[in-house]
């Protein structure tokens, strides 16, 4: 069956590419916390420099935006920055109206939207079609929402996502690429771990 | 909330006891999808300025929330119902592979003299799906023992870590009915 809303092959020469993306989110990072989606934005964080202020989710589809608002709330004084991508974020789309009831001011939330399922062979997702995740957002209550479409637009947003205050929303729309495998451990038990020690000090984890 | 339930008194003494429990084990976010059956235990948390509530919008988000707040250093709770479990079977998963405690308070449906046949499904397996899925199981039938189910529960989750539910059976809970 066609899927006539669809239109896969836009992505094709989106102007962007996801690794120099989040390579420009992350490369003054300082004391970020960072919470990446499955599968592709955790590779891609793991491409900038594997650390243990990341909590890179390998599962755990449509809870990445939760898992980054339990933390911003545990943590209003840190800045934290949720990275996924365009599936997984549609799979979690009620965790806009979520994070607007709170209205945490440190917390943002990227997506590297591709328009497609990266891991399971590129077919579409709903964001190649009709669906446009910023105008969710702001429709959920998080004001400040916008897409970005190039490098212009990137440097106009990466401020605000490193340092406005929050809640806010960016999808960012980048070429639909297979890119080599990076990697960060696989150990859920490991990263959480790891994660703990280097924000609340030694004897934390668990 | 459903207009025929309402926090009565009974149910206001076992959130009571629930209720310090859960500021003993300085539980600071608390998560929910609204139900009768928590309703005084919602509205005590709520009144509490140490603690976060975070209504959510499906139970699933309250499980990824919760590992977030573990990762920042805080302790939650989950607040939910018996079908909201099923909701919740794949993001068990973080709870299970990453070690994360998670503490699931489950008022139940669909057990005891249920009015609503669709509810019946999840509550009949309430149970088995928490086993499956990793978590211990303390099941309640009494609301004098609320309190100490949530307190063993409590213990071996922040301690564990782990996942755990109190299951607070419809027994305690009340059979909701709809007037005619």
């Amino acid at each position: 069956m066609k899927l006539r809303s669809m239109k896969p092959e836009r992505s094709d020469s989106y102007p962007l590419h996801r690794r120099d993306v989040v390579a420009q989110l992350l490369t003054e990072r300082g004391d970020l916390l960072v919470v990446s989606g499955l599968g592709a934005p955790s590779w891609d964080v793991a491409a900038a420099g594997d650390c243990p202020g990341n909590f890179p989710l390998w599962g755990a589809m449509g809870g990445a935006a939760m898992v980054g608002l339990g933390l911003a709330l545990a943590q209003p004084y840190k800045r934290v920055l949720v990275i996924t991508g365009d599936g997984e974020m549609l799979m979690g789309l009620g965790s806009f109206a979520t994070v607007a009831a709170k209205q945490p001011k440190n917390l943002a939330l990227v997506v590297l939207d591709n328009e497609r399922y990266g891991e399971t062979g590129m077919q579409a997702t709903h964001t190649a079609g009709q669906t446009n995740l910023a105008a969710c957002a702001v429709a959920s209550g998080i004001a400040e929402a916008r897409e970005v479409f190039d490098q212009a637009g990137l440097d106009e947003a990466l401020p605000l996502i490193l340092g406005a205050p929050g809640p806010l929303f960016v999808t960012i729309k980048v070429r639909a690429e297979d890119l080599p495998l990076v990697l960060p451990p696989k150990d859920g038990a490991h990263l959480k771990d790891r994660f703990r020690r280097a924000l609340l000090g030694p004897g934390s984890e668990g | 909330m459903a207009p025929d339930t309402h926090a009565d008194a009974a149910q206001t003494d076992w959130s009571r006891d629930v209720f310090a429990v859960l500021t003993a084990q300085q539980v600071r976010q608390v998560a929910y999808v609204p139900d009768a059956g928590h309703a005084a235990l919602i509205d005590l948390c709520a009144a509490n300025d140490g603690m976060e509530m975070v209504p959510l919008t499906t139970e699933e988000e309250g499980v990824a929330l919760l590992a977030g707040a573990w990762l920042g250093g805080q302790r939650g709770v989950l607040l939910m119902q018996s079908s909201g479990l099923g909701n919740c079977v794949n993001m068990l998963s973080l709870t299970q592979t990453c070690r994360f405690p998670l503490l699931m308070l489950v008022t139940m449906r669909g057990q005891w003299g249920e009015f609503n046949p669709w509810q019946v499904p999840m509550g009949r397996i309430s149970e088995e799906v928490l086993r499956l899925t990793g978590n211990l199981v303390f099941s309640t039938e009494d609301p004098a023992e609320v309190g100490e189910a949530v307190a063993a529960a409590a213990r071996m989750v922040f301690e564990g870590p782990a996942g755990a539910a109190v299951l607070i059976g419809q027994r305690v809970v009340g059979v909701k009915t709809f007037a005619h």
